[in-house]
């Protein structure tokens, strides 16, 4: 098994995919009896160090069906001197290569045949590179210091940003502002009524863009670096216009219109975003380009507006959503969507950082972020480092010296005839391209084979979902293997185009007789995130009781499968180690913020899912079962089981929920630190104590996007329910005597714990009812 | 001066057909089938031919007359064709005419004239030759100033009035007796008619001298002792002396002669008095004219041959002259401080400098009626057909002797209103029960007086504290309102302005940005602040747009004015609140940045389309925004016909003037701007608009929400810095300045009897009670129609009380009050007597004006003349002493009637010439609308002053001369001005050294025609001129550009056109030919 650890490990350091099952099921019927289905995380962009870009193009495979590109699964062959590549996924489809490829021979191979390059990038030269762009798009009904501190990070990141990125500005308060970004002695803006929707034609002929638009496009085919001519009203090159930009945000004032009491201010968030998506769209339409919202409140006119400027009149709940009583949230969903789906269309994506007390209406906009790539940063103020850190991050730079992003990638999937393609969850929308490899059950965005990525980071992961094509009566012959191309043409944030292929082959095994094969080969990890999404997935359209129950139904179908026991006796229930912690996992997951919306707003329950959906699999799992380690004077810190049993009173607890990192001091460390006992010098090891989750937790701040919330706190604390609402509620306010002696915390709820929920599970997997 | 001269002779007799059409051309505006002049030679020919002529047809027509249809047309002719004859001159009219004119009385019009264009009609009379000579002879005109005598009388003063209505009477009665005689002898004449016919030729012969042949000295002469009117002769120097009273029986005896042409001074008179005589009696008192008459054959035509040749045309110096009416007026009454206190008066003429002391009535400055005496009974009133109408300009600047009206602060409780009908506390309010209570005088209603306000009464009823009252002692007062009279019960904030400047191609191209934003750096510092504070409390803000729109952001504590533009104009709306409104002194950095970057910012635009409605939304949105009233100063240059709400297309047609749809060009082209003009009164926001047309601009559309809103309306054609700079920038600097009223409302109370029925100036108004004006500045006027609903008391006379409620312009709101009173008639002499024609014309061509919108200019022309032949004609039938009916008889007090309602008549608006655009039209029309009756004095009848003819050494204005060409010397130099346009005339023989002082040039020749600008020379004749001229500026509210123009040139003929007692080129009658026409028109009236 330790191989199959190893294997999986390898597999994924080396392209960035994780399967539900290593060695595949030979047939449609065995597969969907396997519960889980064959599915993969995979992670596109993942940071290859090792792996320089070859500068050449990719050969395709030449049957137009195909069009596999040459990888290491081909088989070559000479026919009369000439090179033959053979072995694409569909069959047989011989290709000649071309004349570039004629030295080929064994110990003279090209990368990408070799296997170790199972994942290769090419580096396109064809067409131009265009710049960057960056739009912002600011709210300046902004509580004073909330402005400052905002404006002094946009300040901050254009030293950040390329010097020949393009920047633009934009804000919006009771209107929206476009800011003209070359103008000496005077400052322009275009100024919209934040209460009009505007096609993209009209905002476009109102900033004075449309007859250059016109030009553009009958000179887009030959001289597309015209572009920036066109809009440098409005999108400047950083170097240019920096000392512009820098006293324009200096200057920016709070929106001056009047609020009175007990009103909320108008904020124009809806027009602002569309016509910052019509501004690129005119000008700038399938090039990189981040629009970044960064708002204090909630729209409250015009389109999408998500609730009335009466503040005595709350901003939606899930009850009310429950109760059907958000009369806004449909028409600014809508509103949303379509900004969502143009925007991806055009490749651009759509960041929101939205920072406020009370919701901001990020279940309205989610899909901007969702659809497009973009990010989605939630937060109290900007006046806090979860923000400004955030932000900063996202102009961290590689090894490379290159951003961590890249846009408008399309990924295409290409499967040998065996699989078909269910779909893929994750920040993407369909390209809608049908073919031969393209399943018609659907799970997640299906009926495609390709996606577009408006926006990637490294660690931006898809879930994939396949469907094994393969009747039971055409057994494939031993040692068959199918293979999986996956082909990312992206955008590189040095503007170059690239494009990353991945090759992954695995074995089939026919389900009856290999049982074994397969079940050792099963990633529980990896089928935990990838069940997961498809939860959290359906949760967003379900009601969430249903998807619990269909979680339950395929945990216990899961454990009936591979499960051992005899038959209604739950004792002799046993599961091997391959799924060992999987239903640990479905446990918490359970329990999660994605599918519980019990005490999370709708806007928070619309963040967390925004994570998961596009995480890789080590972060989703921290998600779905937030990481705890122990550091006490007994030993060195030590990871513990999340459970109410691991508070204790003389240990100090870090918790890691990828959302929010936990310091919690038991009772007698509290106490002790209240004396100061940290502070004498005979005491040192146990300020060393204190010292030594803080800086764990530092470790995983300074590397986590989007930066956590840091909780300092100590038992009694009340910030100590964001440990004891993670824990596996072990010990109650139910059964704390029934445990007696055994030292904890006891949790006050009734939820069910791990050990009932356990119980549960074995009696129905061992019963024959079901 | 005869407009005929040229004509007259040439003309066939035999062609009368021909002449009729060119009459109605002339006269019913229509569009000449013949030369003007030619017209008139026609219908002196016409008549003849038609006698011999057409029996039969005549007989045939001659029942029709009496029938309804015909009766017009008939009339018609018979009215062009006395007309045409008068107006050749003095030759006579047609006897045919005034048998026409008596048999059809209603039709009266010159409209009718078309109709004219059958000679049969004219015809038809011919059969009863005689009688209808006989009327003819009757007809002679007897033009007398009923109270002629009363000019000088009331020199001395109106208080007597035997003086003042007895002379008339008195003439009168001489007259009749005189003119009786007359008449028999005309009647005598018929004999001598066949003749006549029979020697037409002899009639043209005539013709010619009167055309061509000046008036001949001895016409006065004869005048004078038939005449005889010993009043008139003291008043008007330049007239003919006339002798006393006494003299008059000799002049109508002399009359009677007529029949004997030899004897001039006998039957000159005669003719005189019809004509010359007649008119020379106009301005002198009422001369006789009528007697003299005898008139058959002063008509002469048809009289001897003998008799027509000397006398034939109508002296011009003999018909009643306004500068001489003007400077009686000066000499008698502008030494003498006008003091209010009696009901009734009559004030002096606007052109007179004098003073008033307000002890109870408005200052003329702020009302003035049509006239002070009100006939008791509508009856009375609808029989005398002269509108009772006042003219009132509510913030009328006042001289600096005079002091403004006094603010009352009644505190909390606000100013005392009667219960009933709400009236402001004012000092014809009776106090009762020992000053506890207090009757309303407008609706006899008995109020308490609050406990506050009470004071015991005097022995004679009187508050003691009468006198320490404004409100009780007072024509003109104001008092500070409380919240209750503010909007939203809220004291309204400063008002602010708003500078919305065109930066469009055109605007840029001519230099119009750059200057005015030059400008504006400093005209800032003179916005108008209330009394003697320190800074204006008004805020600025600024706007510039083409298709799309700028607003600026240049709040203080900025380093560099924000522009923020606005594009989408289809739903306008105000981008930002704090920031645009600004202190001056406070932002002044900002601003001065911002307004020399603006033409910067410009520089290259190749922006060519305009928007409209947008920008004054735009302002509108922004006063609302920022809760205040104001103004907007809008700098436009072209039509805008961008895509955006009121978006015009050019619609200029000029082949609809003179066609049913011609007022159409007056109408605007879309109801979007009085929508509009709707929203902004309600704002208070009031607009004026700056135009820099280079062509159509569509001004009738443009200017609604100027008017709407009480703006004004600038117009600069083909604009260009060098010339035009200094009208522009000193109309700029005016209007800036200007005091203003905001968010005012208007109401104009009247005790029981009288109502104010209709309304005309620059407002809205949204029932039929109150004006409501957005804005309201010291030259806007509006003018007041009243009904009568009762009877009223001729003892307790009419009341008016005019209230407006403001916001002055440092945010305080306030009620101006002016009240007057007037006398009540059961007599309509006493009518005729208190009337005063400027304030009547003023009405007139306002009530004209706005007729053009809804009917055919043609319609609104003959309705003028028909009301001014019935007003005319009731005098002469309920108040002149009986008299012939060939004497044109004018009340003292109207006898300049006739020449200022033709010049109304002659008007751009009404009779536009062929250089005269459409928009230029809209553009006076809605001038007009706003104008007092100063401005509508000088701009119809404009002033004309000789230069060289006083010595230099004289520093006093020169006295006017009559506008008219024959005024003119080729040795002189004029001036003539009309509130509008000032022109220099130099004649083409002026003297070297005159044209050296003045041009700097050495002769004649070397003078640029169209200098807008004299030299600057150090000599005492240029000092002179141009003192004068920019005293004449000083007068006027707007800059008047110069003009010079040279005799001979081909600007002259733009000058001539303001020489209105002249026939126009575009069919205007002269003055002498309308005076006949009018006259004609009396007597259908009469007959």
């Amino acid at each position: 098994m330790a191989t199959y650890l190893e294997f999986i490990q390898q597999n994924e350091e080396q392209d960035g995919v994780r399967f539900s099952w290593n060695v595949w099921p030979s047939s449609r019927l065995e597969a969907t009896r396997m519960v889980v289905p064959l599915a993969c995380l995979l992670t596109p962009l993942k940071e290859r160090p090792d792996l320089p870009p070859v500068q050449y193009e990719p050969v395709l495979c030449s049957r137009p069906t195909c069009k596999a590109i040459l990888n290491p699964l081909w088989v070559t062959i000479e026919v009369s001197g000439v090179a033959i590549a053979d072995g694409s996924f569909i069959g047989v489809c011989p290709t000649l290569f071309p004349p570039a490829y004629t030295g080929i021979s064994e110990v003279n191979q090209p990368a990408e045949l070799m296997p170790h390059f199972s994942t290769i990038e090419y580096m396109v030269q064809r067409g131009a590179q265009s710049p960057l762009i960056f739009l912002y798009v600011v709210d300046t009904c902004l509580e004073e210091d909330d402005l400052q501190a905002l404006k002094e990070s946009l300040q901050m990141s254009l030293s950040l940003l390329p010097p020949d990125a393009l920047v633009g500005l934009i804000t919006f308060g009771r209107m929206v502002q476009v800011h003209e970004l070359s103008c000496e002695g005077i400052s322009k803006s275009y100024v919209f009524r934040g209460t009009k929707d505007l096609t993209a034609k009209q905002i476009q002929d109102m900033l004075g863009l449309s007859k250059p638009a016109m030009l553009m496009q009958q000179a887009r085919p030959t001289q597309p670096q015209e572009h920036p001519f066109v809009s440098s009203r409005f999108l400047q090159p950083v170097h240019k216009i920096d000392m512009n930009l820098t006293d324009l945000l200096g200057e920016l004032q709070r929106d001056p219109w009047p609020v009175t009491q007990g009103k909320r201010p108008l904020r124009s968030t809806g027009v602002a975003l569309s016509i910052a998506v019509g501004l690129l769209e005119g000008t700038f339409p399938n090039t990189g380009a981040r629009i970044m919202l960064f708002t204090g409140g909630p729209p409250t006119q015009g389109p999408g507006m998500v609730v009335g400027d009466e503040l005595k009149t709350p901003i939606r709940s899930w009850h009310d959503i429950e109760k059907d009583n958000a009369r806004f949230m449909k028409k600014a969903t809508k509103h949303y969507e379509m900004l969502a789906n143009r925007t991806a269309a055009n490749g651009h994506c759509i960041d929101i950082y939205a920072c406020a007390l009370d919701q901001t209406g990020l279940l309205e906009m989610k899909c901007c972020t969702n659809l497009t790539g973009g990010h989605m940063v939630m937060g109290d103020s900007f006046n806090t480092s979860l923000f400004k850190q955030t932000f900063q991050r996202i102009f961290s730079k590689d090894f490379n010296g290159n951003f961590r992003m890249a846009f408008g990638a399309t990924l295409e999937v290409k499967t040998s005839r065996e699989l078909k393609i269910a779909g893929a969850i994750g920040p993407c929308v369909s390209l809608n391209v049908k073919g031969p490899c393209v399943s018609e059950n659907e799970l997640g965005v299906g009926g495609t084979s390709q996606w577009k990525i408006c926006a990637l980071d490294p660690t931006s992961t898809l879930g994939i979902y396949f469907e094994v094509a393969n009747q039971h009566n055409a057994p494939i012959p031993q040692g068959g293997r199918g293979a999986i191309q996956f082909v990312t043409q992206y955008q590189h944030s040095s503007t170059q185009k690239r494009i990353r292929v991945t090759t992954i082959a695995r074995n089939w095994a026919d389900a009856q007789s290999q049982l074994r094969h397969i079940e050792a080969a099963f990633d529980q990890e990896a089928a935990a995130v990838l069940m997961a999404r498809l939860g959290v997935f359906r949760a967003e359209s379900e009601e969430g009781p249903d998807v619990l129950r269909w979680l339950d139904r395929q945990l216990i179908r899961l454990c009936q499968k591979f499960g051992q026991y005899n038959k209604e006796d739950p004792t002799s229930f046993r599961l091997s180690d391959a799924f060992s912690l999987y239903p640990q996992f479905m446990f918490h997951l359970r329990r999660s913020p994605f599918l519980q919306v019990f005490n999370n707003s709708p806007d928070e329950s619309s963040y967390y899912r925004h994570h998961f959906g596009r995480q890789d699999l080590t972060q989703s799992l921290i998600m779905i079962q937030p990481i705890l380690y122990s550091y006490s004077f007994h030993g060195p810190p030590e990871p513990v089981l999340l459970d109410s049993s691991s508070i204790l009173a003389d240990r100090i607890l870090l918790m890691d929920t990828f959302f929010q990192i936990v310091i919690y001091l038991g009772e007698t460390i509290a106490q002790w630190r209240k004396a100061g006992y940290q502070d004498m010098p005979e005491y040192e090891n146990f300020k060393h104590l204190l010292q030594a989750p803080l800086d764990d937790a530092q470790e995983i701040l300074q590397a986590r996007f989007p930066m956590p919330r840091y909780v300092n706190t100590e038992h009694g604390g009340s910030q100590s329910r964001f440990l004891l609402s993670k824990v596996n509620p072990s010990q109650t306010h139910n059964n704390l005597y029934a445990w007696g002696q055994e030292t904890g915390a006891p949790i006050l709820t009734d939820d069910v714990s791990l050990q009932v929920f356990m119980d549960h599970l074995k009696k129905l997997a061992v019963s024959s009812a079901s | 001066m005869n407009v005929n001269q040229s004509a007259p002779s040439a003309l066939p007799y035999g062609q009368p057909q021909p002449v009729y059409p060119g009459y109605q051309s002339s006269y019913g505006g229509q569009p000449g089938s013949t030369v003007p002049p030619t017209p008139y030679e026609a219908s002196y020919n016409g008549p003849l031919p038609g006698y011999q002529q057409a029996p039969p047809p005549g007989v045939s027509r001659a029942p029709p007359p009496s029938g309804a249809p015909a009766p017009s047309t008939a009339q018609a002719s018979g009215g062009q064709a006395t007309y045409g004859q008068f107006g050749q001159g003095d030759v006579q009219n047609g006897p045919s005419s005034t048998v026409q004119m008596q048999r059809h009385p209603g039709s009266q019009l010159f409209g009718s004239a078309p109709v004219l264009s059958q000679p049969a009609v004219v015809q038809p009379y011919g059969p009863p030759p005689t009688s209808s000579q006989v009327s003819a002879q009757l007809a002679g005109m007897r033009i007398s100033g009923a109270t002629a005598s009363a000019p000088s009388h009331s020199g001395l003063g109106y208080g007597s009035p035997t003086s003042g209505s007895f002379p008339n009477s008195g003439l009168y009665g001489s007259y009749p007796q005189g003119q009786v005689p007359p008449l028999s002898l005309a009647q005598g004449h018929p004999g001598a008619q066949p003749p006549q016919r029979s020697a037409p030729p002899q009639a043209s012969s005539f013709t010619p001298p009167a055309s061509g042949g000046p008036r001949m000295p001895s016409m006065t002469g004869p005048l004078l002792p038939g005449q005889g009117f010993g009043g008139p002769s003291m008043s008007q120097p330049n007239h003919v002396s006339s002798p006393p009273p006494q003299a008059l029986p000799p002049g109508s005896q002399m009359t009677g002669p007529p029949g004997p042409p030899p004897s001039m001074h006998s039957s000159q008179p005669g003719y005189q008095l019809q004509q010359n005589g007649s008119f020379g009696s106009v301005r002198g008192p009422q001369p006789n004219y009528g007697s003299p008459y005898p008139g058959a054959p002063t008509f002469g035509s048809q009289p001897g041959p003998p008799q027509s040749l000397p006398p034939k045309r109508l002296d011009p110096d003999a018909i009643p002259s306004p500068i001489q009416v003007i400077e009686d007026d000066r000499n008698n009454r502008g030494s003498e401080p006008f003091v209010t206190g009696a009901r009734g008066q009559v004030p002096p003429l606007v052109t007179t400098n004098f003073q008033v002391k307000d002890q109870g009535n408005a200052s003329p400055r702020y009302i003035r009626c049509t006239s002070y005496n009100i006939p008791c009974t509508s009856d009375m009133a609808k029989q005398a057909q002269v509108p009772l109408a006042a003219i009132i300009k509510p913030l009328a600047r006042l001289p600096p002797e005079e002091a403004s009206p006094y603010v009352v602060d009644h505190g909390e409780s606000g100013p005392l209103r009667c219960n009933r009908c709400k009236a402001y506390m004012c000092p014809f309010m009776q106090f009762i029960e020992g000053g506890r209570r207090f009757q309303c005088c407008f609706c006899s209603c008995i109020n308490d007086v609050p406990p506050q306000y009470f004071q015991h009464l005097d022995h004679t009823g009187k508050r003691v504290d009468a006198y320490d009252r404004p409100e009780l002692s007072l024509g003109s007062y104001e008092f500070l309102a409380t919240v209750d009279y503010c909007k939203n019960n809220k004291f309204p904030s400063p008002p602010a302005f708003i500078f919305m400047i065109d930066v469009s191609y055109n605007a840029i191209r001519s230099g119009l940005v750059r200057l005015l934003c030059e400008e504006l750096k400093s005209l800032l510092d003179f916005l108008p602040r209330e009394g003697s504070a320190e800074e204006s409390a008004i805020r600025v803000g600024f706007v510039t747009y083409n298709k799309v729109l700028h607003f600026y952001n240049v709040k203080s504590s900025l380093a560099q004015p924000q522009m923020m533009v606005v594009s989408d104009v289809a739903d306008m709306f105000v981008p930002l609140l704090d920031g645009f409104l600004v202190n001056v002194n406070e932002s002044r950095t900002v601003i001065t940045s911002l307004l020399d970057q603006i033409p910067e910012m410009f520089a290259d635009t190749r922006e060519t389309e305009t928007v409209f409605a947008p920008v004054i939304q735009a302002g509108m949105e922004a006063l609302k925004a920022a809760e205040c009233a104001g103004k907007l100063f809008l700098f436009h240059t072209s039509l805008p016909i961008a895509e955006a709400p009121g978006k015009l297309k050019n619609r200029d047609d000029r082949k609809l003037i003179n066609t049913d749809k011609e007022k159409t060009l007056f109408q605007p082209q879309t109801s979007a701007y009085q929508t509009l003009a709707k929203e902004c009164v309600a704002q208070g926001c009031c607009v004026d608009l700056f135009l820099f047309p280079n062509q159509y601009v569509d001004v009738a559309t443009l200017s609604v929400v100027p008017q709407l809103t009480g703006g004004s309306v600038y117009k600069y054609a083909c604009f260009q810095v060098e010339n035009d700079q200094e009208r522009f920038l000193s109309d700029l600097c005016r209007d800036v300045q200007k005091v203003v009223g905001f968010d005012a409302v208007m109401r104009v109370r009247t005790s029981t009897g009288i109502r104010a029925v209709d309304f005309f100036g620059a407002f809205y108004m949204s029932n039929t009670t109150d004006v409501e004006l957005a804005g309201l500045d010291v030259d806007k006027t509006v003018t007041v129609e009243f009904k009568h609903d009762d009877r009223l008391n001729e003892e307790s006379g009419a009341l008016l009380q005019c209230a407006l409620l403001y916001t002055s312009c440092a945010g305080q709101r306030r009620l101006r009050i002016h009240n007057l009173a007037l006398n009540c008639c059961t007599q309509l002499a006493d009518l005729y007597r208190n009337c005063e024609t400027d304030t009547l014309i003023n009405y007139m061509a306002k009530f004209a004006y706005r007729g053009v919108l809804s009917s055919p200019v043609k319609t609104v022309r003959d309705t003028l003349i028909t009301q001014c032949a019935q007003i005319l004609a009731c005098y002469r039938k309920n108040c002149a002493s009986p008299s012939s009916a060939g004497q044109l008889i004018l009340p003292e007090c109207m006898k300049l009637l006739p020449v200022y309602l033709n010049c109304v008549l002659k008007s751009d608006v009404l009779q536009p010439g062929a250089e005269v655009t459409t928009d230029d039209r809209a553009y006076v029309r809605q001038l007009v609308t706003s104008m007092d009756v100063a401005e509508t004095n000088v701009f119809f009848y404009p002033r004309l002053l000789p230069l060289t003819k006083s010595p230099i050494e004289n520093t006093t204005e020169p006295p006017a001369v009559r506008a008219s060409e024959e005024r003119l010397s080729s040795g002189d130099i004029y001036l003539l001005e009309n509130g509008l346009n000032l022109f220099l005339w130099v004649g083409a023989s002026v003297q070297q050294g005159v044209v050296q002082n003045l041009f700097n040039v050495s002769s004649f020749s070397h003078i640029t025609s169209g200098l807008s600008v004299l030299p600057v020379l150090d000599n005492p004749l240029s000092k002179k001129v141009r003192g004068l001229i920019d005293n004449l500026r000083m007068q006027r509210s707007r800059y008047m550009k110069l003009i010079v123009v040279k005799q001979e040139d081909k600007l002259e003929m733009l000058f001539k056109h303001f020489l209105v007692e002249d026939k126009s080129l575009s069919g205007g009658a002269s003055y002498v030919d309308f005076l006949c026409h009018m006259h004609k028109e009396i007597r259908q009236l009469l007959s």
